[in-house]
């Protein structure tokens, strides 16, 4: 029996003809290779479970992550506002003009009021510092403790009889968890303001129009949707960055591996919480 | 007394420890040489429970480390000073804070006396002053004197050093060495000493135990590891690259090819 594999691009494919022991040697290496990818994944939601674990269990540490907890509130949260601010300052912008771009002649003018409002609150505030903030602090916490972790500060941590997870874990996780809504809602506050400016002094649209159609459709919830959707992303960036940087080995090629890692699952992490905060409270 | 008995450590398929015993009796200090990757730092590891053994264990007075709850480890740990071989400061504190980090943790120090600590021990690796310098800023000996200073200021029953001469220079490693002389005489402690250099090995230590593929290949007074007729320690000590290692290999190589296996050594 023989196999082929084709190969080049589309319109001109090569067709390699494969000998039996050939073609089952590569079926090997390909089943070889899919089991080890398999194994690694199932392996690697056994070592977050332990993780888990172990930050639970250093919950009731109260005296050592209480102490840590303040700058690391100002680390992640205070020092992040410049990017999430210039962020939000062009989206706001953005959306305004876009806003009247697209429904010229088709509604009423106020109604830009309503669109930027809505949106900067209840997605791209949110969403656009989040995925921010996921560069920002989750590949500065994975460097950080990677690095800690490779150059045995970590290993030192405990034996000055310190729980890391004490220490390093919950102080980060706490403080995304408390700094993100904190942070987005200056983002939110920004990004309606370079909204309606630009609104007041781009286009045609006075004061007064844009403050009502800002009002017409706003609701409380609105901000509250997009403030628990930001403490969402603040966990989840948080912890992976801990869990990452935790388990980094390998030296500087290892911190960087995890610090790109960290950066790209909680930029799919945040995309997949902004689904389900939209399924399980925007469906009413 | 610190205890090894029997211990097994694997990574994978490598086999680290492979029956390591060794008793090191109160008041001693104690220096475990042998060839880079050997598991000479994998085996002080287990004394303070960074690592847990495969098999065998390691007491502590009596108490098996591996065996304790995690607040009685912590106890234990309290007990223990361990010197890391890069020092491992931690960046983002001062040399004062690094110091004071073990003190803060326990709750019958005021600032005061947590701060006539840092100072004392600052002074005893002869850095007095230091408390406001970032790690960053200090030397590699001065970063490894610092990393001794945080392990004394705990005044703990026992020291490990892990390789605390290892890339310094000869004057710098002999002043380490004067330090942890004097460190043993000021505070009684007992001491576990992993290096490879046998100047310093023969400076600080009482007994010389030598680990080789996994267990201890001798273990003597630092007279009888210098009068050993052992081929492997004799080789190791006098640093020569031929020896009784080289012969081992080359046996075992001769071995392969008689049964005619692949080359690799095992």
């Amino acid at each position: 029996m023989a196999a082929f594999v084709v190969t080049g691009r589309a319109f001109a494919p090569q067709v390699t003809f494969l000998s039996t022991a050939t073609a089952r040697s590569y079926l090997a290496s390909v089943f070889s290779s899919f089991g080890r990818r398999v194994v690694a994944f199932v392996a690697g939601f056994g070592r977050f479970g332990r993780f888990l674990g172990d930050v639970a269990r250093a919950v009731p540490d109260v005296r050592t992550w209480g102490a840590q907890t303040a700058s690391q509130m100002r680390r992640l949260g205070v020092d992040s506002l410049p990017i999430a601010l210039f962020i939000a300052a062009f989206t706001g912008i953005v959306l305004a003009l876009l806003a009247s771009y697209v429904m010229t002649g088709a509604v009423p003018r106020y109604l830009v009021g309503t669109l930027v409002t809505k949106t900067i609150t209840t997605e791209l505030g949110p969403v656009l510092t989040g995925l921010a903030l996921a560069g920002r602090v989750g590949a500065n916490i994975a460097a950080e403790l990677g690095t800690m972790k490779v150059t045995e500060q970590v290993d030192a941590l405990e034996t000055l009889a310190y729980n890391p997870y004490a220490y390093l874990v919950i102080p980060r996780v706490l403080a995304g968890i408390v700094m993100f809504p904190v942070v987005v809602a200056f983002a939110m506050a920004m990004g309606i303001f370079t909204g309606w400016f630009s609104a007041t002094h781009l286009l045609p649209i006075s004061n007064a129009e844009f403050v009502r159609g800002a009002r017409l459709f706003f609701l409380e919830f609105d901000v509250r949707y997009g403030l628990i959707k930001s403490a969402s992303f603040g966990f989840a960036i948080t912890l992976i960055g801990c869990f990452l940087g935790l388990t980094t080995r390998g030296g500087a090629e290892g911190v960087g591996r995890a610090t790109t890692r960290t950066v790209v699952y909680s930029a799919e992490m945040i995309l997949v919480l902004d689904a389900f905060w939209a399924v399980t409270l925007l469906r009413s | 007394m610190i205890e090894f008995a029997d211990l097994h450590k694997a990574f994978g398929a490598e086999q680290v420890l492979d029956g390591f015993s060794l008793t090191v009796r109160g008041g001693e200090t104690m220096v475990i040489i042998g060839y880079s990757g050997t598991g000479k730092s994998v085996a002080i590891k287990h004394v303070v429970g960074l690592l847990e053994p495969d098999a065998g264990h390691v007491a502590v007075d009596g108490q098996i480390v591996s065996a304790l709850d995690r607040r009685a480890l912590m106890a234990l740990r309290a007990r223990i000073g361990f010197v890391f071989q890069f020092a491992a400061l931690f960046d983002s504190l001062t040399v004062g804070e690094n110091v004071a980090l073990g003190l803060r943790r326990r709750r019958d120090l005021g600032e005061a006396e947590i701060a006539q600590r840092v100072a004392e021990a600052l002074a005893l690796v002869d850095l007095p002053g230091a408390e406001p310098r970032l790690p960053a800023e200090l030397s590699g000996g001065m970063r490894k004197r610092v990393g001794l200073a945080r392990a004394i200021a705990l005044r703990p029953a026992y020291l490990l050093y892990d390789e605390p001469t290892t890339g310094l220079d000869p004057v710098t490693s002999a002043v380490i060495d004067q330090l942890i002389v004097r460190t043993r005489e000021a505070l009684g402690v007992t001491s576990i000493v992993i290096t490879h250099d046998m100047r310093s090995a023969y400076t600080v230590g009482d007994r010389i135990a030598m680990l080789y593929r996994g267990r201890i290949r001798q273990v003597g007074t630092v007279d009888e590891i210098r009068a050993t007729a052992d081929p492997v320690v004799r080789q190791f000590i006098e640093g020569r690259p031929e020896g009784g290692r080289s012969a081992e290999r080359a046996s075992l190589s001769q071995t392969r090819e008689a049964l005619g296996l692949d080359e690799e050594d095992a």
